[in-house]
């Protein structure tokens, strides 16, 4: 008797299983280096998509951001990846459907909501196939005390020497650091230093563009300026920036004891939840007073599928809902800063997103330069950046001797540059 | 009989030793083959081909990598050296204070001072750099209530301080091990040994040095060699408190996260696994070399004594 029935029980449990497994005909997992938007996927945007396609499951399942690509290559390769792959921009992600770990989604019908400046961070070089689905770019400029700057009676700046002198202000009166900003995170350094004041100097595309074409060498002037004006930043930082961590930075500005962070638009989420005072932005200073502007405006992010995936259909409808007008503002509204790269007209909320997305309007967008192409070699040319940029920022090396590592470096694989 | 007895006992020691065997074998000696094996092939256009000695020859002769190469071996010889001239003396000192029969809460200091070497590497650099921290740190107001403020410098942020603050982190954590390996060493000399030399006149300090030091060479050997080993093929410390960058400016790089960078790739950088497994072979071949030169030419010379 004991014994049917726990067989009747075995064997119930064991067709309910299959039963509900039956009904859930697909299971996706997305990877991703974004951790920090662990909560948003669960929360908003994956119920979302499963209220409308309720056969499908999704998980998001990120790692730690700097061993992203270490991870995703070595589970690629051992064909235990997820079925969604988040894609970082240009190189690393071509590399990717070179090795045929990627689908061409040139054909998924929403990717006509894209220009094609934003699928060109995924595509191949000759614009044949387009891999991931273009998601969000990220702006640079600097964030800064709204309270402490009124509290000294200074406004946002727009040229160089307006820059200069509000962070002479700020240090005579020393209530606040002037600027949040370490040199132990290198990538701290290159890309809200150098890459975010840059493009001013090299004329944003126009530079980058000559850069890849060999016309210009990261020796030249428009190259080396904005090292030297990272150098003339130290005095301006916290005791011991030398050993300042990132989180460190973050930390200094919202517990307002600095009053400007050189920044991505990536910071807008975090900084709304943990800064008590006002919030405001400005674009990186022109040298002279109604000069062209030109910002960093950076695709960031995007999302393809794993060609090794059981899942093609489901995968498909997914990609296919990122790229609608309903993902495009879900998106950026959940997570500000990440600014939709869709031709859709986004509504966004957030009142420092709009400050930091308005700049398109008057300044010239433009991408971090090492990204295209440029890194394709040994060494890479935006790992070289990181640790030059820190390197002059902590004085340790000269803007010129910096400048020259690079343009070696770069010339040593890069025949362009040769 | 007595032949049968003796193959049967031949064939008893191979059955028990083949589950080490099988799984060493499996787990250790075939990988360490098949990373030979990867560092001698290259990837052309997403497919391996077999291409030799080629990586060595990148490796130590190109300059691009072998700059990177040189400096993280000067680096990781830099990071043992400190290791062997203050982990081992204070790691000594420790255990003859130990040793000595008029201390008191012995065992209280013994498990105080060895309760670090069983944290996770991740855990003791997260913590020193908490400590070290030049805005929220306790080493700045510590430094500060002595009046030694002026001492205090972004230590992990300094080319010059960075290695060496990290090795002094490193024997901050396991000087434990030396002090309980020599400490039984010196638990295990016979008291007999020590009443002779005091009849003789021997004690006190000159009693360490002539006698016990001596005496517990054979485990210093040891020690040193162990060193050497868990030196050369570090690389938590540094990659939990620096990244895999090794920063500032590549002053705290060694051949662990060299190759880690190398292999796995690193932000927009691209993992080359065939490089990385070059450089894992010379790190073997480095450690290899390492251990032979303390077999043949150390340990053999080394005096036992029996008692």
């Amino acid at each position: 008797m004991m014994k049917s029935t726990k067989l009747a029980l075995l064997a119930a449990t064991m067709l309910g299983t299959t039963g509900t497994a039956m009904a859930q005909d697909a299971e996706l997992t997305i990877e991703s280096w974004r951790n920090d938007d662990l909560t948003i996927w669960q929360e908003k945007l994956i119920p979302a998509f499963e209220a409308k396609h309720p056969g499908i499951k999704v998980t998001f399942a990120p790692s730690a951001p700097t061993e992203y690509n270490a991870v995703l290559n070595s589970k690629l390769d051992a064909g235990t990846a997820g079925d969604l792959v988040t894609c970082r921009p240009f190189d690393a992600s071509l590399s990717l459907y070179e090795k045929g770990h990627l689908t061409d989604l040139k054909d998924l019908e929403n990717m006509s909501n894209f220009s094609d400046v934003a699928k060109a961070a995924w595509s191949t070089d000759d614009g044949s196939a387009t891999f991931c689905v273009p998601m969000a770019s990220v702006i640079h400029g600097f964030i800064y005390n709204a309270d402490a700057f009124e509290e000294l009676g200074i406004e946002a700046p727009k040229t160089n020497e307006e820059f200069y002198a509000v962070l002479e202000k700020i240090k005579e009166d020393g209530t606040y650091i002037p600027m949040a900003m370490g040199a132990k995170d290198q990538w701290e350094a290159a890309t809200m230093g150098y890459t975010n004041i840059g493009p001013n100097y090299w004329k944003g595309e126009e530079g980058r563009l000559a850069l890849i074409a060999g016309e210009q060498k990261l020796t030249d002037e428009q190259w080396v300026t904005p090292l030297a004006e990272i150098a003339k930043w130290a005095p301006y930082l916290g005791d011991g920036y030398e050993a300042q961590a990132y989180p460190d930075s973050q930390n200094l500005f919202t517990l307002g004891r600095a009053a400007i962070f050189p920044a991505g638009s990536w910071e807008i989420a975090i900084f709304n939840e943990q800064a008590d005072f006002k919030l405001g932005a400005f674009p990186p200073p022109v040298q002279n007073a109604g000069d062209e502007c030109y910002i960093s405006d950076h695709t960031d992010i995007g999302i393809g599928m794993n060609a090794k995936t059981a899942n093609t259909e489901a995968a498909r409808t997914f990609l296919n809902w990122v790229g609608s007008a309903e993902f495009a503002s879900l998106y950026a509204n959940s997570l500000p800063g990440f600014f939709s790269l869709s031709n859709e007209t986004v509504e966004m909320e957030d009142p420092l997103a709009k400050e930091f997305v308005s700049w398109r309007e008057n300044c010239k967008s433009t991408i971090r330069p090492a990204h295209q192409i440029l890194s394709r070699g040994t060494p890479n040319l935006w790992n070289e950046m990181w640790n030059v940029s820190a390197n002059v920022l902590r004085g340790a090396q000269s803007p010129e001797d910096g400048a020259k590592q690079l343009q070696d470096g770069l010339a040593g694989w890069y025949e362009p540059q040769q | 009989m007595a032949q049968a007895t003796k193959k049967s006992r031949r064939w008893h020691i191979a059955v028990f030793l083949a589950p080490a065997v099988l799984i060493y074998t499996a787990i250790m000696i075939i990988p360490l083959f098949s990373t030979l094996q990867l560092a001698m092939y290259s990837d052309v256009e997403n497919s391996q081909v077999f291409v030799g000695l080629q990586n060595f020859r990148a490796l130590f002769g190109d300059p691009q990598w072998s700059d990177q190469f040189w400096n993280a071996l000067k680096n990781n010889t830099w990071f043992f050296i400190v290791h062997m001239i203050v982990q081992n003396p204070i790691g000594i000192l420790l255990a003859a204070l130990l040793s000595s029969p008029r201390l008191r809460m012995r065992s209280f200091y013994r498990t105080a001072i060895f309760i670090p070497t069983i944290l996770s590497f991740v855990i003791a650099g997260f913590a020193w750099k908490l400590i070290l921290s030049p805005l929220w740190g306790v080493a700045p107001n510590l430094l500060d209530f002595v009046g030694l403020k002026s001492l205090f410098q972004p230590w992990l942020g300094k080319e010059a301080y960075a290695l060496t603050t990290l090795a002094l982190i490193s024997v901050w954590q396991f000087v434990g091990i030396p002090m309980m390996l020599i400490y039984a060493a010196l638990l295990s000399i016979p008291d007999e040994l020590l009443e002779a030399a005091e009849c003789d006149g021997i004690t006190g300090m000159s009693q360490f040095w002539k006698v016990k030091l001596p005496l517990i060479l054979p485990a210093i050997g040891i020690i040193s060699i162990l060193t050497f080993v868990g030196n050369f093929n570090a690389f938590d410390l540094i990659y939990a408190t620096q990244g895999a960058l090794a920063g500032p400016d590549f002053s705290t790089d060694i051949l662990g996260t060299f190759m880690f960078r190398t292999f796995f790739g690193f932000q927009l950088q691209l993992g080359d696994p065939n490089l990385g497994a070059a450089i894992a072979t010379a790190m073997f071949a480095i450690i290899l070399i390492g251990v032979s030169i303390y077999l043949f030419g150390i340990q053999t010379r080394l005096r036992r004594y029996q008692f």
